[in-house]
């Protein structure tokens, strides 16, 4: 909120405002980016290629099509999509599996203590130790994929759902039960709901670690996706289309985080409204 | 207003006086009694399962077998070597983490502008799948402990950093308000009031930071076939075909050393940070 | 309209909250619960409205045996915050019973709007709970308990929450809805001047183990106003016995 200067705020303080606060959210990246374009060109490390190189590499490789397939090439089709559909494929079972179940258990108290050491073992069960197993089981394609991002994704939204299931106010089950409102649609109108904001939370966390498990799937044994093209290009030592795999690993998940809090956003819009309140009153 | 529908009073005992108060030792034995049955029918279902030979149990042992494999393991001393060699580096590099992502975290925190123009930079960092980075983690620093650390470590410091940020950020405005009244000056206040009150967030950081580390660990050590570690045990092993019990002991013993971390973050949790709940709704 | 008779509650063996609590409530009447902080109050209110089952003893709602929660019946707590429904808009919460009672729509949305206008809300029904003040979420428990027609309503402390003048404003809009509707309510409050002002009469409950040690008819005129009857001798009477007799264990307490 500065004052002087000169006087660009005074004439148009929205113009000066706007350009201040974008100026403020992405100089640092964009900063850091030149600087790296810098360093890489004076270093000259194969390792570490300057940005540019990577961008216009990474044109080459993935926007390089027809105008009538908005300019996407055929490795967008043949590797990306695939593994996106995989991605989200799995981490939707898991959601499916995952919410029904959890309610289930978290409705009872003695059932879900009972089970709690199973999951929280299963939980702890990192992802890539499986991959030999769901491989010699399920073969090297996409089932074994969806399985394994399914399998790994389940247990933070089945733990997280029974949490939210367990943890509903008492005061509102209190309400609903002196007004004499069915067990069904008790469940359905006061115990989702309250749990809405523990389940979210849930899927968010599962959401990156499908991103994670769908890589570490693709990283081993694989013939397509994204995870695979990085793998193939260090094998024959392509350091830029590697980075390119990268940097588009970073947009995906950033992009499906941003997302998914948007759709949570709106979802859950009244969550942020109360608990906002709670915390100013 | 006393709570009558029998949920737990989270604030019953914090901090020591927690593992012996509130639930008296008697509770405490049937806890662990019902913990054990429920592993031990856990262990009864997979058996029965296994048994019903759905996949021939070349692919699919029984559960009892791989059980057996994982006594066996656990007294190999070479395995043991295996499981040490796993826990270094994910130590090792959850440390670097802690240690880089702390100091940093609070100096961002502190200073409005640095808070404002660095989150966008986390927020964009932070969803990075760090075993995207194994490839070229294996290009720069090869297979062994360096590569390992190397990447636990980055994964490790980006919840940790934005938890810490947040953390201290996110400090209740009114209680550096009264300390200012108190004539407190700006370091006492960061030592006294903003520290302590993020310390339970920071802790969260490292609990989420502590599990992430052990998936890029054994994933490093799986796709880079580093030369140790229980990782690259679990590859060694399916590689040598038709030795699923021990594939399976391995990957089950890795689930039990995660669960057995995670379950000794929360008691410190509980025993440390445990006062965050008080005064705080269910919900 | 309810009956308690040798009504006893113990959590556990060692722990009795409640003995011997008998008392009736006449259709009609408000009735208040005042006791020390902690004596069991809240412990008798769940028992009447079927929440707990008391571990002696028989309640009568209507001349039938409580067991469960019994129809006709309608709570507001004192926590409005945590028994709203946040995630749903005042006309929601109101509507919520209604779904499940045998009435048409119609009848449903008159019924909703007739109860925001019995609480002074008319035009709130699409805010959340979470955009009003406290006073207004409490109105709104009102004029749910309000819309499910109930003939008894219980009330828990709901006022401890809120402000003096708050207070005050709901105090009189209790009173005026039983005018309006006839409802028989039944108040647990620690505050005493709430207690006589609102009542017909005041049940006083002892130290835990609570047992009643008087129950004080109020006779004050109605209607009642916050100032004019405040003042009046008669209320200050009633006020002091009432007050002599919560405080007096206390003080033979403080001089062992």
């Amino acid at each position: 909120m500065s004052t002087e200067g000169i006087g660009i705020d005074r004439w148009h303080p929205h113009a000066f405002n706007a350009i201040q606060s974008l100026a403020v959210r992405y100089g640092l990246g964009i900063a850091l980016i030149i600087v790296w374009e810098y360093a890489a060109r004076k270093a000259g490390s194969i390792f570490f290629p300057p940005p540019s190189e990577i961008l216009h590499r990474a044109v080459t490789l993935w926007l390089s099509g027809p105008p009538s397939r908005l300019f996407l090439s055929g490795s967008v089709f043949q590797d990306v999509i695939p593994s996106l559909l995989r991605l989200l494929g799995g981490w939707a079972l898991a959601v499916l599996v995952g919410v029904p179940f959890g309610i289930l258990i978290g409705r009872s108290r003695s059932l879900s203590d009972f089970l709690n050491p199973a999951l929280q073992f299963l939980r702890a069960i990192p992802g890539p130790a499986l991959i030999p197993v769901f491989i010699i089981l399920l073969g090297t394609e996409s089932t074994m994929r969806v399985t394994l991002i399914a399998f790994g994704c389940v247990w933070p939204i089945l733990l997280n759902t029974i949490e939210g299931t367990r943890t509903v106010d008492p005061v509102q089950l209190d309400t609903v039960k002196a007004f004499r409102i069915p067990r069904h649609a008790r469940l359905w109108r006061i115990v989702l709901p309250a749990a809405m904001p523990k389940i979210f939370a849930g899927m968010r966390v599962s959401l990156s670690l499908a991103v994670i498990l769908m890589v570490v799937s693709e990283l081993a044994a694989s013939t397509s996706g994204i995870g695979y093209r990085i793998q193939n290009a260090q094998i024959m030592f392509l350091l830029t289309d590697m980075w390119c795999g990268i940097v588009l690993l970073a947009l995906i998940g950033y992009t499906l985080n941003w997302l998914f809090l948007k759709f949570e956003k709106r979802v859950l819009g009244w969550h942020r409204g109360a608990r906002g309140r709670t915390a100013t009153s | 207003m006393s709570d009558l529908s029998g949920a737990a009073d989270p604030r019953a005992g914090f901090g020591r006086s927690r593992l012996f108060t509130g639930p008296n030792l008697l509770s405490r034995a049937a806890t662990t009694l019902r913990v054990g049955l429920g592993i031990f029918a856990f262990f009864l279902i997979l058996e029965f399962v296994t048994r019903l030979e759905l996949v021939p149990p070349v692919y699919l042992p029984r559960a009892s077998t791989v059980v057996r494999r994982m006594v066996e393991l656990l007294q190999d001393p070479k395995f043991l070597g295996h499981v040490l060699a796993t826990l270094h580096a994910w130590a090792v590099g959850l440390a670097l983490a802690t240690l880089i992502s702390v100091p940093i975290g609070i100096l961002i925190g502190t200073s409005e502008l640095s808070y404002k123009m660095t989150s966008p930079l986390i927020e964009f960092m932070r969803p990075i799948p760090s075993v995207a980075l194994i490839p070229l983690g294996i290009l720069l620093w090869g297979q062994g402990f360096s590569m390992k650390i190397i990447l636990v470590a980055y994964a490790a410091t980006w919840p940790i950093l934005f938890n810490t940020v947040y953390g201290v950020h996110d400090v209740d405005p009114i209680a550096v308000q009264t300390a200012r009244c108190f004539g407190l000056k700006q370091s006492a206040i960061l030592r006294r009031i903003c520290l302590p009150s993020a310390a339970p967030f920071i802790f969260t950081g490292i609990r989420i930071s502590a599990a992430i580390a052990l998936i890029v660990v054994v994933g490093a050590e799986l796709l880079a076939s580093a030369d140790s570690g229980i990782g690259s045990y679990i590859l060694f092993v399916s590689l040598n075909g038709g030795q699923m019990d021990s594939v399976l002991a391995g990957a089950a013993i890795a689930g039990i050393i995660g669960a057995m971390i995670n379950s000794a973050l929360g008691l410190i949790d509980r025993r440390f940070f445990g006062w965050r709940y008080l005064g705080t709704l269910p919900s | 309209m309810l009956s308690v008779e040798r009504l006893h509650h113990a959590y556990a063996p060692e722990q009795l909250v409640a003995a011997n609590i008998t008392f009736d409530v006449k259709p009609g009447e408000i009735v208040s619960i005042v006791g020390p902080s902690g004596c069991g109050k809240t412990t008798l209110l769940k028992a009447l409205a079927g929440l707990l089952k008391p571990t002696g003893g028989t309640i009568r709602f209507q001349g039938k045996v409580v067991q469960g929660i019994p129809d006709g019946l309608a709570i507001v707590f004192q926590e409005y915050g945590r028994s709203l429904l946040p995630w749903t808009t005042v006309n929601g919460n109101i509507e919520l019973p209604l779904r499940y009672q045998p009435i048409t729509s119609a009848e449903c949305r008159r019924r909703i709007v007739e109860s925001l206008k019995a609480v002074n809300l008319t035009g709130c029904g699409e805010l959340y709970p979470w955009q009003l003040s406290g006073g207004m979420q409490q109105r709104v428990a009102i004029a749910r308990a309000l819309a499910y027609q109930p003939k008894l309503l219980l009330m828990d402390e709901p006022f401890a929450s809120l402000d003096a003048q708050t207070r005050a404003d709901l105090e009189d809009l209790v009173a005026a809805v039983r005018d309006q509707f006839g409802i028989t309510i039944v108040l647990v409050t620690h505050d005493i001047d709430e207690s006589v002002y609102l009542s017909d009469r005041v049940i006083v409950l002892s130290h835990s183990p609570s047992s009643i040690l008087a129950q004080v008819n109020v006779g004050l005129p109605r209607p009642r106003d916050q100032i004019q009857t405040k003042a009046t001798q008669q209320f200050v009477e009633k006020r002091s016995e009432i007050a002599q007799m919560i405080r007096r264990p206390v003080g033979r307490e403080a001089h062992r």
